[in-house]
Order: C-alpha cells, then structure tokens, then sequence
C-alpha cells in the first residue's frame, strides 16, 4: 500500500509524477489535469515535504504515512515486519459496507523504501501534532459539502457523480478552496484504504455509508421519481456526513489518501470494492475466519477501563437501536399525515368549488390552500426528522460497530502477542533439545529463531501497549464528538420546531380575515 | 370540555334552551347522558338522564307529530348514529360506524353531537313545540314511547322503489336545482368528511409515536461516572421534554380539528342526508300527484267524483309540502353557512392559539437548551 504524502507545489513536473501513484501500480502516471497547484497556498514550514522532495531524487514513489505512523508510534523501533508480511492479515469490519482490500498483490511488488526517511519522523511527529492541535481546536476550519448528483452515463453502466466541494483554511491542503467529482465507489474506495491502514492500530474509522442494490438500480433505471430521487438525496447527505467526519479526526485527516480524494481531480477506480469482485470474496472468506476467531479468542483483561468501556458501548448500541426505530416510526406518521392533509385540502377544494355562497366558497378555497401548505410543513418536517434524527442514530449504531471492531483488533493484537510468546517458549525448548543432541548447525539456526522471536515477543507487547493507548485516546475523542453531534442535531430540530410553528401561525392568520368575511 | 367547546363553537342557535350534554358512566348497557336545560324565559334549570333510545323515541315523536300541514318537508335534524358501547373507544368499528364522533376518551364529540341535535330542534319553529321535547328536557322519566318497530323508520328512506322516484323529474326548476346541488353536496361533505377524518387520526397517531420516542429517550439514562455519559443523559432527557410537548402541539392540533370543522362537517353529512330525505318525500308526494290525475282521468263516472276528492286532497298535501319545504330549505341553507363560518372561525382561531403557545414553549425549550451546552 504505497499511499504517498503530497508535498506542496515546488515544480510542476515534479509535482505531476507524484501525484498519482496509487498502490504502486503505475508509479509514474502523470495525469494531464493534475491540480492546478495554486502558487498562492502557504507552504508552512511543519511540513516535512520540503526535506522528502530533497532526499528522493525525482520522482519515487517514498514510503509515507503507514510507516511514519508506525515510526511515530514506535519512535526507536526498527520496522522490521513488512507491509506484505504474513502476520499482517487482511481486516476486515463488521460493517455491511464493503470492507477493506485485503493486501492485493501490487502491494508486494510495491518496494518498501525503508528507514531512509528515518530523518523524517521527527519532523512529522512536529507536524503532526501541530496539525492535530489546529484540527481539535478553534482553528478547526474545514468544510465539506457533497452536491449536485449528476447521472453519467445509461443502463445499468450508469453511476451517479457527486461533486465534493473543500473549503479550509488548514496548511495542510494547498489550496483553500476546490472541488473534485467523484463516484460511490470512490468513497467505499477511501475508506477501504484507511480501514485498512488504521483500524488494527485501533483508530477508529468512521463506516462508509451502505451500498443499497435496489436504490442504486433504481436510479440507473432511470426511474425519476420521488423514492429515487429520495435515495439520492439520503445518499449524498449520507457522503457529507462520511467526509466531514472523516477529516474531523486528526490523523486521518493527514492521511494522503484523504487529501488525494479531496483535491485530486482524477482518482483511479476502486474496483475491488465491488462485492462480485475477488477482493469480495476473499473478503467474505476472511469475514467468517475472522468471526471463529473472535469466538476462541479469550483474553486476559487485565485494565478494568477496557471491560467498562465495551459494556458501555454495548448498552449505547441497544440504546440507539431503540431511539432509532421510534424516530423512523416517527418519520413515517408524519409521512403519513403529509398524504393525508393533501387529500383533505383537495377534497375541500372541490367541496369550494361546487359551492354557490360566495364567500363560503372562496373560504373554503383558502381553507384547501391553507392546508396543502400545512402538508408542506410536514413533509419538511419529516425530513428534518429524518436528516437530522434517523440518520445521526443509524450514523452512530454504525460507528459503534466501528468501535467494537477496534477493541477487537485489541483483543487480536494481545493474542497475536501471547501466540509469540508462546512460540518462543517453543523455540527455547527445542533449542534446549538440540544443546544435548549436539547438532551445531541446527544449533545456530535454533539459537537465530529464538532471537527472532524474542524480538517478536518484544514487538508484540508493544503493539500492544500501544493499540491500547490509541484506543483510549480514540474512545475519548470519540465520546466528545458524539455528545457534539447530539447536541447539534437537538439544536437543529429545535429550530426546526419553532420555524414551523411561526410559518403556521403565518398562514392561519392569514386565513383569519377570509373566515370572518363569510356570511 | 363543554366549557372550552362553547368558547370555540359557541352553540348552534337554541331559541328557547341553552343545553348541554354529558356522558355520564355507561352501565354495560347503554351509555347515559346528562342532558342539562335552561329555559331562558323563565331561567329554570333542569337536569334528566337520558340513554340513547329516549333520543331515539324523542325522533319518532316528531315524525309523526299531528296536526302540522307539511310535515314531510320539514328537514328533520339528524341523530348521530347508536353507538355501542360494547365497543372500546376508537376501535375501528367504531369508528367506520360513528366517525369522528367515537374518537377520544369517552367519546366528548358524541355528547356534542346530542348537544346539537337539540339546540337544533329546541331552535325550530315548529319542532320545539311538540309538547313530547318539553317531557324529554324536563321530567326524569323513561319517555313512554311506544317501541317503534324498524318498519315505521323506513318510510322515511325506502329502498327499492326509492331509486326509482329519487329521478322523478320535478315540475319546479327551483326544486330540481335543489335537488341536484343536495345530491352533489352530499357526495362531496361525506369525501371531505372521510378525508379529514383520516387526517385527524394520523395526527393522533403521531401524537403516540411522539409519546413511545419520549420514553425510549429516558429508558437509557442509567448511572455512568463518565462526564460525556452524563452530558449525553442530559441531553436525552431534554430531548425528551421536547418530544413531550410535540406530542401535545399534535393531541391540541386534532382536538381542535375535530371540535370546530369535524363536528360542522359530521353533522352536516348527516344533515345533507336528511335535506335528501325531505326532498325524496316530496317528489313522492309529486309521484302521488300525478298518479292521481292520471287515475283521475282514466276514472269512470262513477268513481270521478272520489278520484276528484283524491285529487284534491293530494294537491293540497303536495302544495303544503312544498311551502314548508321553501322556507325550511332556506333556512337550512342560511345555517349550514353560518355554522360552517362558525367553524371556519373556530378552526382557524383555536389552531392559532394552538402555534402560538406551540411557539412559545418550543422557542423557551430552545434557548434553555443553548444554555445547557454553554453555548
């Protein structure tokens, strides 16, 4: 997975080759409309990139941020186990989106630019905190907006193109403002990637929002009316939600593939996250190892705040699913009354029209008038229920799966870890063995497999140690932004609340001197 | 209630009795109502319980009250359906059968209903003389009405032969104008009528569902040490508070509907029904009419003297009918408006009120809750 760092505009060559190298398959494809590296965006001095393009000596594809990760992590560790290692198994999340793609085999043609960069490290940790203090605090200024749905092409080849709109006034992109189309599977795309890179070392990654087969051919049909053009629009505001979320993490939003997704104009397609695919179904396969893991796996719990935690997030998970089914009960009564007062107020129409009495009859008009706007008001608002409630809870009962997969990957790391000490214990026998057999040269290779696994045991603990302390640094980010976008949503709907009462009051005063003027 | 109905919808015009019905305990059987009168004249109160077949023979009495030319076209106020209180509240039989009259707890539109049936015979010239009202309003016993049998009602609305003379062609435009503005109105108020009933019952739909989201919310409040655990109890519970008063902006919202054009348009599907009636009786009474002149004409000398009597006689029923029915058609017409403007008012004022107080709570329940994130 060579995911590669962009470094601000120096020259436009230079800058063209390295934008868009993408799993190391075509490592120098220049792109004809690459970004129009706008001279105007501040290079600050945090970032590194200015050192990465003096050490590589044109265009290489250098092995960025998963490394640098890890090196910030592990700060003295020499990185022996490569990306391709057998250890590292594919992850796989128990969302229903497409998960991630399992290390494909371009990754281990990809050659790993080792601790050359060690240099770097230091820089970036500077950087990287920086960035995560500008990104937590006032100065978090990012704003992402999908828009305008565009049907390209026909049949069932067609696919909806959304524009993703970035306005910031962060150092990390180099522009402030632009805009680039992309497609549904370029989002599951994304988050393939960063599931990847991220979720086994106990970030938690917001979910991509779920691939519907019914909605989507419905549109590719070509079928314009109002449940498609609803599927749409739960789709896009669903993608919103997904970006802004995304960069509101303070890691991921350093993340190279989440600013090429942002800024660059071309994007390879992500077709292993067609469920057909052989990724998926390779996928399928690990899902189900992965499931008889999670049984036999049975941990030590040692830290008290990780067994309150899971419980915890268990009962918030129950919680949400209740709130969630009572708002879509919500959602569609209110639909139901929509329909219904627009019945009412044409039948009172035409009852108007059959009227002789004047007056009556052109009360009875406004009456019909009066009550198709109230239908309004509750269509609206039965988006506002919708948009803002329903989604939000289905939002987060995703997130949480999320989390549980994070702790999870836990649970893994500290079995991973047992299992190498386990093997080491092994080794130290058989080397045992083989010092009364008197096997010299067994004896050697003995005695290196015990080092090697001593350092496996030393790295697992580690891994260990730190998947734990991420997690609970994530666990608490993660509570903060939830009471936030809780707090949001109520302040929302609030205001929603109040502006439909003003608009009623509006009308059926309105409608006051039209009942007087009767008889 | 009945206080607050009065204010929205004052009283249909009573001449001589203000009156008003409750429902009192039904006894399994039947239900009872509390029908309270005031003569305004004299400023004495009574109080009689009655059950619904004392209104029912209160009906037949006036059917066949004696002695008033021109029965047949007097357009008879409607009783609302029997309801039967074997049936729980807002069953949907119920419902099919009463309409918005069996909606809410113990059925207040239906005792509305009641109410209006009698201010609207207490308010007729001719009706409210008949001396059986006096006995119904005022004295606490049982009405000794012969049981009617099921026959005598049909008369009224015959089946068969019905549709037959129901297309008579009329000899007046006037009444055949009547006529076919009665039949399209009827079709149109029972649409509207079926319409708004649908609609106020999702709106109290609504209002549960508001109701099950209000409680879900404070179902996952339990005890967490945590500081964002607990914010995020705050906030249900507020939301909840919210929800609470959704609720009750919906339950004041269909209350209103049904107190002000709900009962209008209930009673006047009925009403419209009984103008039909009194209609349907005259042109059979056109029928008898011209039936007669026909036999008078086919009639032999012997009997042409007694067919010429016949004649006469339904002339004259024919001719009183018509008279009465003018004036009564007026008069219905100029209260059908007027209740419908009262109505139109009512709606219009109560469901302001209701978006202002509405308004008012949820703007409060929005600055307190911008205080409690520190906002």
């Amino acid at each position: 997975m060579a995911a590669e760092r962009e470094p601000p505009p120096l020259g436009d060559a230079e800058h063209t080759d390295f934008r868009e190298v993408e799993d190391g398959e075509d490592l120098f494809v220049s792109t004809a409309s690459t970004l129009e590296s706008s001279p105007s965006s501040p290079e600050p001095a945090s970032l590194p990139a200015e050192d990465l393009s003096t050490n590589s000596n044109g265009p290489k594809p250098t092995q960025i941020l998963l490394d640098d990760d890890r090196e910030d992590l592990f700060a003295e560790a020499t990185e022996e186990v490569s990306l391709d290692s057998p250890e590292r198994e594919p992850i796989l999340s128990d969302e229903q989106s497409p998960a991630i793609t399992p290390v494909t085999p371009t990754a281990l043609v990809t050659p790993r630019v080792e601790p050359k960069t060690i240099s770097v490290p230091a820089m970036f940790e500077r950087s990287k905190e920086e960035i995560e203090e500008e990104a937590n605090g006032d100065s978090f200024d990012v704003e992402i907006s999908v828009s305008d749905p565009e049907k390209v092409g026909d049949g069932m080849n067609a696919y909806m193109a959304y524009k993703v709109t970035t306005k910031t006034s962060l150092s990390v992109f180099s522009r402030n403002e632009f805009v680039v189309k992309r497609r549904f599977s370029d989002f599951l795309g994304l988050h393939s990637k960063l599931a990847t890179k991220y979720i086994h070392i106990g970030y938690i990654v917001p979910p991509a929002p779920e691939k519907s087969i019914v909605g989507m051919t419905k549109v590719k049909v070509g079928k314009e009316d109002s449940s498609s053009a609803e599927f749409v629009e739960k789709r896009r505001s669903a993608l919103e939600r997904y970006l802004m979320r995304t960069v509101k993490h303070p890691t991921l939003l350093q993340d190279p593939d989440v600013l090429q997704f942002l800024e660059s104009s071309e994007l390879p397609r992500a077709v292993s996250t067609q469920a057909l695919s052989g990724a998926g179904i390779l996928r399928m396969v690990n899902k189900a190892a992965d499931a008889v893991n999670k049984m036999t796996i049975k941990m030590n719990e040692s830290d008290a705040w990780f067994e309150e935690k899971q419980q915890q997030f268990e009962n918030l998970d129950q919680q949400l699913r209740k709130l969630h089914a009572s708002v879509e009960a919500l959602v569609c009564h209110r639909k139901e009354l929509s329909v219904n007062t627009a019945a009412f107020a044409k039948s009172a129409a035409m009852l108007g029209n059959s009227e002789d009495h004047t007056a009556l009859s052109r009360a009875l008009s406004q009456l019909a008038e009066v009550e198709e706007k109230i239908d309004q008001l509750h269509q609206e608002q039965a988006y506002a229920d919708f948009y803002l409630f329903s989604e939000l809870l289905s939002d987060y009962v995703r997130l949480i799966t999320s989390v549980k997969g994070v702790f999870d990957q836990r649970m893994k790391t500290w079995s991973k870890w047992q299992d190498a000490q386990v093997m080491l214990q092994k080794k130290r026998e058989a080397e045992a063995k083989l010092q009364f057999a008197n096997k010299p040269d067994k004896l050697q290779q003995a005695k290196d497999e015990i080092k090697e696994w001593e350092g496996k045991v030393q790295q697992g603990e580690r891994d260990f140690e730190q998947i734990s302390k991420t997690i609970r640094k994530e666990v608490g980010r993660f509570e903060k932004e939830r009471v936030k976008d809780f707090k949001a949503v109520i302040i929302k709907y609030l205001e929603s609340l109040v502006q439909t009462q003003q608009q009623l009051i509006k009308y059926w005063e309105a409608f006051l001197p039209e009942a007087k003027a009767i008889a | 209630m009945m206080e607050e109905a009065d204010e929205v919808f004052p009283p249909l015009k009573c001449s001589d009795y203000k009156i008003a019905v409750s429902d009192s305990v039904s006894d399994g059987d039947s239900f009872v109502y509390v029908v309270k009168s005031q003569e305004l004249s004299s400023n004495t109160e009574y109080q009689v319980e009655r059950t619904f077949e004392d209104f029912e023979g209160l009906q037949h009495c006036l059917f066949n009250q004696e002695g008033v030319p021109g029965l047949q076209g007097i357009i008879f106020p409607p009783l609302p359906a029997k309801p039967c209180p074997s049936l729980s509240n807002s069953d949907s039989k119920s419902i099919k059968v009463l309409g918005l009259l069996a909606v809410g707890e113990n059925w207040p539109t239906y005792c509305q209903a009641l109410e209006n049936y009698l201010c609207l015979i207490t308010g007729h010239s001719i009706l409210s003389k008949n001396p059986v009202l006096q006995r119904f309003l005022t004295q606490n016993e049982p009405l000794a009405i012969q049981r009617v049998k099921k026959g005598i009602f049909n008369w009224l609305s015959q089946a068969v032969e019905g549709l037959r003379k129901e297309n008579h062609k009329d000899i007046d435009d006037i009444f055949q104008n009547e006529r076919d503005n009665n039949l399209t109105l009827t079709g149109l108020t029972k649409a509207v009528t079926e319409k708004f009933t649908e609609m106020v019952l999702t709106e109290q739909r609504l209002a549960v569902a508001c109701g099950h989201f209000s409680t879900s919310l404070q179902l996952g409040i339990s005890q967490q040490e945590d500081q964002t655990a607990q914010e995020f109890s705050k906030m249900c519970l507020k939301l909840s508070e919210v929800i609470d008063a959704v609720q009750k902006n919906y339950e004041s919202v269909a209350e209103n509907n049904i107190n002000t054009i709900g009962l209008y348009l209930e009673l006047y599907s009925r009403y419209l029904e009984a103008e039909k009636e009194m209609l349907f009786r005259r042109t059979c009474k056109l029928v008898e009419v011209e039936n007669a002149n026909k036999n008078l004409e086919k009639a032999k000398a012997i009997k042409k003297a007694t067919m010429e009597e016949m004649k006469k006689a339904t002339d004259k029923e024919f001719k009183e009918i018509s008279g009465m029915a003018k004036i009564e058609i007026q008069n219905f017409h100029r209260e059908r408006v007027r209740a419908f403007q009262q109505s139109l008012m009512g709606l219009c004022v109560s469901q302001l009120n209701t978006a202002r107080e509405s308004c008012a709570v949820f703007t409060q329940q929005l600055s307190h809750f911008r205080e409690l994130c520190g906002e």
